[in-house]
């Protein structure tokens, strides 16, 4: 097999819900590597979750189907695979882990058999087996007294625990893929750095790829290698995150660096993007963006294509890069 | 577990004994009186006044309730007016009868409604969903005397399968004994399952939408799997709740069932005593239920903390 090759390899994909034209999610694509650190992140309802339960074969369809795209993993398309191949795949080589902990643990069923299910299913080892591998995930994940845990319930955790135990349940058996969607979002922010250190650590051990949705670009700086910034279900700037955050060529993920508050030097007010996202039906037919945003010019009624502007780092904008728009100044001041 | 039951039966003595008093003060109040009943058609009144002392009902009101509750407690609810059987007796000859036909229809509710109701939420918006919906409602609406009376005709008459009536002690001839009520406790049951199966495909509905069931699937676990373990074992709270409720109907369908099939159980024991005025009978057989009752109860209490560990510490 081809090293370089990536792990994952999405192209195109689209995601629509039955009797609504624009699709939510519109030809986006992106690829990663084993070991790498993907960020996808973008404000709510901008197709990110859609995306990762796409690729997991979780979307609740109907209403939602997959309106296109390939997916391929590994070297095979999750998105045409049986329902059987897929509960092969998943919780094996790609594994999950959601924003809530609490509701996304079984209430009525032990932490310890919550993860060696998923053992037992996919290694075929005997019980005792499987629940031994399930106290060496707890002790993974730094859940103290993890072999009293084993035998808890759900509610008997704290959030930053449940946490953990979804991380444990999702790592049981070393994934060499692990979709996160907005994994701290529910906890509280000194919880939030121990889980992101705890995933950080433990994917450098395992050397799993990692795709880590979220909204906070604070995590996406901490964790990502490279990041996607979605709008409106398409991706509008993808890159390197260093490229991406030193020098932002799309005006949306402009606007959304310069709303991130921050400890230095402090201006007057927190800058926001004028206007909300368009409802889908008054979605326009060209660039998503282009209702919002101070740059807009005839041609914005065109659907921008990702345009390489070097070093890996694409944007969708017919005036990237900006630098050549004296307009610039509008945003950053 | 055994502190809970311990605690859950404490309560519910006070109950018992409001149920008690209520029971007594109904038959006070009701219209009837058992004496004219018993006297017969001269309405001698000297017989009148003797069986009116000697059924102590010329005692103030609570001293009868007092007697007869002291009795009660002691296992002795009263001699019956009209065939002079101790009340006891004719309960724990009748009670048998109608424990083994409700047993029966509960266990064909229960196999039927369950299974159709997880299946018809799994299916939801299909032709399976669709048919369970019909024949739920259909079992909703088709009454029980009717069912019952097409049931023998096609069953016993038509076929010559079943016995058309009649009952044998389970002590007696166990698969005959099971045989004779077969086709009563489907009549009861499926009225019951239809209610079931609704309870639970709303029930599993909202189950299966939850986020622990999206991570099972995540899991790669089998869909058999995501359903029974993970999904309908939640689901279980809500249907034991109905199956409780379920309870009352099952008794009051009983009546109805056994008059229906001739079966010599409680039901036919309610009826007869309550169109003789037999006040012992009556006030022994409510008394019963209302235990029953509560007992069920007590049951259900004990398996939500079963089935829901939550619970355990509310």
């Amino acid at each position: 097999m081809n090293l370089n090759a990536p792990l994952l390899d999405v192209r195109d994909l689209s995601i629509q819900v039955a009797g609504v034209r624009p699709p939510l999610v519109d030809r986006i694509s992106f690829s990663l590597r084993a070991g790498q650190t993907l960020c996808i992140v973008g404000e709510s309802g901008c197709g990110k979750s859609l995306t990762s339960l796409a690729l997991m074969g979780l979307l609740q369809t109907p209403p939602l189907s997959i309106a296109g795209g390939t997916a391929q993993f590994a070297g095979r398309d999750l998105l045409t695979m049986t329902r059987r191949e897929l509960g092969q795949v998943r919780g094996d080589r790609m594994a999950m882990i959601f924003q809530e902990p609490m509701s996304s643990l079984n209430p009525s069923l032990k932490i310890g058999e919550q993860i060696a299910e998923a053992v037992r299913r996919h290694k075929g080892v005997s019980r005792e087996a499987a629940r031994a591998r399930a106290l060496e995930m707890l002790e993974r994940v730094r859940i103290p007294a993890a072999a009293k845990r084993l035998d808890a319930y759900p509610h008997e955790l704290s959030g930053g625990m449940r946490q953990r135990a979804m991380i444990a349940m999702a790592l049981a058996n070393d994934p060499e893929l692990l979709i996160a969607d907005e994994p701290t979002t529910a906890l509280d922010v000194t919880i939030q750095a121990q889980i992101l250190d705890l995933m950080r650590d433990l994917q450098a051990e395992t050397g799993a790829a990692m795709i880590l949705i979220t909204h906070d670009l604070g995590v996406v700086a901490e964790m990502a290698d490279q990041v996607a910034v979605m709008y409106a279900g398409r991706i509008v700037e993808t890159g390197p995150v260093a490229q991406v955050f030193d020098d932002p060529q799309h005006p949306y993920t402009i606007g959304l660096m310069s709303s991130m508050p921050s400890l230095g030097a402090r201006s007057d007010r927190l800058v926001t993007i004028p206007g909300v996202v368009p409802q889908a039906a008054a979605m326009p037919d060209g660039c998503r963006f282009s209702t919002r945003c101070p740059f807009r010019t005839p041609i914005c009624d065109n659907v921008p294509p990702l345009t390489s502007l070097g070093n890996e780092h694409e944007v969708a904008c017919f005036h990237a890069p900006l630098e050549q728009t004296p307009k610039l100044r509008v945003v950053g001041a | 577990m055994l502190a809970f039951l311990g605690r859950r039966i404490l309560i519910a003595i006070p109950t018992i004994i409001l149920i008690s008093i209520f029971v007594f003060g109904m038959q006070k109040l009701l219209p009837g009186d058992p004496v004219l009943v018993m006297a017969g058609e001269d309405r001698n009144p000297e017989v009148m006044e003797f069986l009116r002392e000697k059924y102590r009902l010329n005692d103030p009101i609570p001293v009868q309730y007092f007697t007869w509750i002291g009795n009660a407690l002691q296992g002795d609810l009263g001699i019956s007016l009209r065939t002079q059987q101790p009340v006891t007796e004719l309960i724990g000859e009748k009670l048998p009868v109608t424990i083994q036909l409700a047993i029966m229809a509960l266990i064909i509710a229960l196999s039927i409604g369950i299974p159709a109701g997880v299946l018809s939420a799994y299916k939801k918006g299909t032709w399976v969903d669709w048919i369970a919906n019909l024949v739920a409602l259909s079992g909703l609406s088709i009454p029980n005397f009717w069912l019952g009376i097409m049931l023998i005709l096609l069953v016993s008459v038509n076929l010559g399968w079943l016995p058309a009536s009649g009952y044998r002690p389970l002590t007696d001839d166990p698969l005959q004994s099971i045989l004779t009520m077969l086709m009563p406790a489907f009549v009861l049951g499926t009225g019951l399952a239809a209610t079931l199966m609704r309870h639970t495909r709303s029930a599993m509905l909202g189950v299966l939408r939850s986020d622990y069931v999206r991570t099972a699937r995540a899991k790669g676990l089998s869909e058999q799997v995501v359903l029974i373990k993970h999904a309908l074992r939640n689901a279980l709270v809500p249907i034991v709740t109905v199956t409780t409720l379920l309870f009352g109907e099952l008794l009051a369908g009983a009546v109805l069932t056994e008059q229906i099939f001739t079966i010599p159980g409680f039901g036919k024991l309610i009826v007869d005593a309550v169109f003789n005025r037999d006040y012992a009978v009556v006030q022994g057989i409510v008394l019963c239920t209302g235990i029953a009752f509560i007992a069920m109860n007590i049951l259900a209490d004990a398996a939500y903390r079963v089935l829901s560990p939550r619970m355990k510490d509310a």
